[in-house]
Formats: structure tokens, C-alpha cells, sequence
């Protein structure tokens, strides 16, 4: 039977019923960092602390990946199955902009400034037929 | 001590099928020397880089074992501008009298496939798609457009221009002129960014001979100066390649520190630049550039490109030979065919492409990976 798995740990709370991205905060200059790092990229200090970064942000800047990227992109794909896919920064609750795949791939339906929600979605399947699970942004459904 | 470049070589940017990088890169040094009618015996010291085509050190077994000091530099795509910051400060600080600095390559085809590791990050980063030099500088430029209002007649008129002077430029390895038609029904990339405003991994080298500024006169009779070096990187919060997160508050780019601190250096101002070589990794990147080292404010180049000032007859000429989108990409040899360009401007050689009026002072800026760049100012 096959079971999902991060494809890194660390990145986010999965599973869990509303994931969230996981971060840094340094305790010295509050700065936020993501993935966590045990220093700060600010103020140099080595005092920091893992913080959830929150599931929901604004999109900050996007373009579209339009080519299969060479090595060391994992997906599984062939240039004959590759599906553009967006790719963003997110502007964060938690005080920092992430840099991430978006599930929205064509240019009329992104647009800076929109709301966007955290997926952990599937990303490739493993030699074990394990699916590796990786974070993305997904448009905010219009209410 | 003042720095004096007594002699440029290229081997032509492009692909050398029959030619190895490091090949390339000697074929670099040799006509430099040939230009300043010195020979490889002569040289105190050597710096040079290269991404893919091997260490520049081992240059040596194709030009000679003269015992000389030669340093291996790596900057990413500024390796060329740190290379020749190594070289003058070993002129400047009286340790040597003469030397050489060089850089080659010679990539696969294709965009480049840096990997993680290498620049401090986890494999995920990669793997999962987000680690293209080609959707950083979509992004940068897609969020600068968005802040300054540039639209994408701007892009295209960076990359008709760059193509026009790669056809008036025999050393370009794109030699045909593309309509603006042509480049603006280029198939997209990464939005903004279409197939005719990025450049090219490529293959080339690119070699000058530097001088104690005293002795110049003895080697040659038209000596350029270098009147500022400054390498920097970036600051927290500037908005950089390989950057999995940025902070909320962006701070200046290391271009604009390095531009600063080239002009402090130099005691001029943009105003009195002749002849300007910018980093075009890409047609948004250019724009973005021409703020950042200082050449307008930022939107303003939405009307700049419109009345044509940066092309070669315009007010401030950029990037003459072409740049990077006509003569494509060799990491290593890039920002020294920046110099190569601008020395060939100031000593009146350039041909179809001269600068009219007798340009008395150059200007060259590199950006690479994980935001570092680095500015030249060359002077008669």
C-alpha cells in the first residue's frame, strides 16, 4: 500500500487538519526566516526558535515555469508530460515572503496582491511507491 | 598606485566545437598579450575563473611553467569582476608590477542546472522546482514592473537593441537583428520574460593584462586606467537568486552598493559615464540595472528605451557590443568581456558599433549568484 511522506522534514505540520508552514524567528531581531535555520541571516545571532509561519498569505511576485528543469528536479516527469506549473513568493503572516510553487499555472490567473492558501500537495512517487508531499499555494476561492 | 590595462583579448563568445574552455582561455590570454607585445613570461601573476571549464590555474600547462602566482577565483556569474578587483589590489598594494586576469567557459546547452548544495541550501529547493536562475529574474522583473510601471515595450526595446548591436558587433555570436515584432511573438519563457529577452549559457574567453599605472607608457601607447573596483553582496533583505525566503522589507541590491562605492572610489558620478556594460542576464534585468548603478531613477526607463538613450547614438549607451543576450553567457569569461568591450570603446577601435565623441569613461557592472556584483570604472 502506498503512504505519503514529506519529501524534506521540517518544512511544514503534516498531516494535520490545517497545515502550516514552518519557519524561524530569531529571539535578538524578531526577523523570520523559512526553511528554519539555526542562525540569523539579519543580526547574525544564534539564537532562534522554529514558529509556524501560518497556511494563508498574498502573493508577492509569480511567473510560470514553462520547461522541465534539468537535474536535480524530482517530479518524474518527461518533457512530454511536463505541466507548467507557477512559482511565487507569498508574503507570509508570519513576517517573512516564501518562495514556492502555485498551483495556478497560467498568467490570467495570477495577479500580485491576490490571497493564497497553503496545499500540502503530492509531488513524485518514490522508488518505494511512496508519494512525496511538498507545499504549494492554490488560489483563495473567489466567495 | 594608479592600475593601467595595457592589453585586451577575447576568443569569441559563442561555441568553439574543436575547443576545450580551457582552450578558449588561453586563446583569451594570448591575444592579450599579443595586443600589449608582451609574453606569458612576462606575467608576475594570474587570477582567473571558470564555472565548467576547469581551474584557470591549469592554464599553465598550455601557456607556459613559468612558476608565476596564479589564483583561482569563483564568484558565480561575477567572477569576472571579482577576478580583476584580485588583480588591481595586487597591483595597488605594490606587490607586482604586472599580470594577468582571465576568464573562460564552456556550458552544456540549455538553462543551467545549479545545484543546492553547493550554494548552502537543502536538495527540496531544487528538486521541487525552484532553484532557476531564469524564474528569479522573471520574478524580480515581474514585481518591478508591477512597482514602477514598466510594461513590456520596455523589455523588447532592451532586447531589439541588443541583438542590433550584436549584428554590428563581429566578435557577437548573435549576429542577426530581431524586429520588435519578432522578439515581442517569442515564445514566453518565464512571465515577463520571453525567449529573445534571456541570454545563453555559452562558450568564450575573455583576458586582460594589467599594469602598474606608472610603468603603462614603457608596454604601450594607449593605456586605460582603472579608476574603481568594489565588489559587494548583499545586505539582508535585498531581493536575491537562490533565496527560498525574503524578508519583508527589501534593502538595496548589492549592485547599488558596489556602484556606490565604485563612484566614490573613482570621484565621478553617473553623469560623466561615456560607455556603460550592464549585466543583461536578461532584457527586465538591464532595466532593472540601469537604476540600480545609478544611470536613472527607477521607472524612468520606460521613456529612456523609448527615446532610444541607451542605444549606442543615444545619451547613455549600454551594453554596445550587444551584451550578454547577443553574446550569450560564459559565466567565467562574462564580466571580463565587459571590460574587453569597454576598452575597445574608449580607445576608439569599436567600428560600426563606436561610441561617437571620443568616450573618455567606461563603466562595467557584473551581478551573479547568490547576489554579489561587481563595477568597474575605466577611464582614458
Amino acid at each position: 500500500m502506498t503512504s505519503q511522506v514529506p519529501l524534506h522534514e521540517g518544512l511544514f505540520t503534516w498531516p494535520a487538519t490545517k497545515p502550516q508552514l514552518l519557519g524561524s524567528r530569531c529571539s535578538q531581531c524578531a526577523e523570520a526566516a523559512f526553511p528554519a535555520q539555526p542562525d540569523c541571516r539579519s543580526c547574525g545571532s544564534r539564537d532562534t526558535a522554529v514558529v509556524e509561519l501560518g497556511d494563508h498569505g498574498t502573493l508577492w511576485t509569480w511567473t510560470i515555469q514553462t520547461f522541465l528543469p534539468k537535474h536535480p528536479y524530482l517530479s518524474g516527469e518527461t518533457a512530454d508530460t511536463f505541466r507548467p506549473y507557477g512559482v511565487g513568493y507569498v508574503e507570509m503572516p508570519g513576517g517573512v515572503r516564501v518562495e514556492a510553487r502555485l498551483k495556478p499555472n497560467s498568467p490570467d490567473q495570477l495577479k500580485i496582491g491576490m490571497p493564497m492558501q497553503l496545499d500540502i500537495i503530492p509531488f513524485c512517487t518514490d522508488e518505494n511507491g511512496d508519494q512525496k508531499m511538498t507545499f504549494a499555494f492554490s488560489a483563495v476561492a473567489a466567495v | 598606485m594608479d592600475v593601467a590595462i595595457i592589453g585586451i583579448g577575447l576568443h569569441r563568445f559563442g561555441r568553439s566545437p574543436d575547443m576545450s574552455g580551457m582552450q578558449q582561455g588561453a586563446s583569451a590570454v594570448r591575444a592579450a598579450l599579443a595586443d600589449a607585445g608582451l609574453a606569458w613570461k612576462d606575467m608576475q601573476f594570474a587570477y582567473g575563473g571558470s564555472q565548467d571549464g576547469g581551474n584557470a590555474d591549469a592554464l599553465v600547462n598550455e601557456l607556459g611553467l613559468t612558476g608565476l602566482q596564479f589564483t583561482n577565483i569563483w564568484n558565480g556569474c561575477a567572477t569576472g569582476g571579482s577576478s580583476l578587483h584580485a588583480a588591481y589590489t595586487a597591483i595597488k598594494s605594490g606587490e607586482y608590477d604586472m599580470g594577468v586576469v582571465v576568464g573562460f567557459d564552456k556550458h552544456p546547452r540549455g538553462a543551467f542546472n545549479p545545484q543546492p548544495k553547493e550554494w548552502g541550501l537543502d536538495e527540496w529547493y531544487g528538486e521541487t522546482g525552484l532553484m532557476l536562475t531564469t524564474q528569479f529574474f522573471a520574478l524580480k522583473t515581474q514585481r518591478y514592473m508591477y512597482d514602477h510601471g514598466i510594461t513590456e515595450d520596455a523589455l523588447i526595446r532592451v532586447s531589439q537593441k541588443a541583438f542590433h548591436n550584436g549584428s554590428i558587433t563581429p566578435t557577437a555570436w548573435r549576429q542577426q537583428a530581431l524586429s520588435y515584432e519578432e522578439i515581442a511573438n517569442s515564445a514566453m519563457v518565464s512571465d515577463p520574460l520571453r525567449k529573445y529577452m534571456f541570454c545563453s549559457p555559452a562558450e568564450g574567453g575573455a583576458a586582460l593584462i594589467i599594469c602598474n599605472a606608472n610603468k603603462a607608457h614603457q608596454y604601450c601607447s594607449n593605456p586605460l586606467f582603472i579608476k574603481a573596483a568594489a565588489v559587494r553582496t548583499r545586505y539582508y533583505g535585498s531581493f536575491e537568486v537562490f533565496s527560498p525566503s525574503q524578508a519583508m522589507t527589501v534593502a538595496d541590491a548589492p549592485t547599488v552598493t558596489a556602484s556606490k562605492a565604485a563612484f566614490e572610489l573613482a570621484g565621478i558620478g553617473p553623469e560623466d559615464v561615456d560607455v556603460i556594460q550592464l549585466q543583461d542576464t536578461d532584457s527586465g534585468t538591464e532595466i532593472m540595472h540601469m537604476a540600480e548603478n545609478g544611470f536613472c531613477e527607477h521607472g524612468e526607463q520606460e521613456k529612456l528605451l523609448r527615446e532610444g538613450a541607451t542605444q549606442i547614438d543615444g545619451r547613455m549607451p549600454v551594453n554596445t557590443d550587444g551584451g550578454c543576450l547577443a553574446n550569450g553567457e560564459p559565466v567565467g569569461a562574462s564580466g571580463l568581456r565587459q571590460v574587453y568591450e569597454v576598452c575597445v570603446q574608449l580607445r576608439g577601435e569599436g567600428g560600426a558599433r563606436q561610441v561617437a565623441n571620443n568616450p573618455k569613461v567606461g563603466y562595467t557592472h557584473v551581478y551573479g549568484a547568490p547576489g554579489i556584483s561587481g563595477v568597474n570604472i575605466i577611464t582614458k
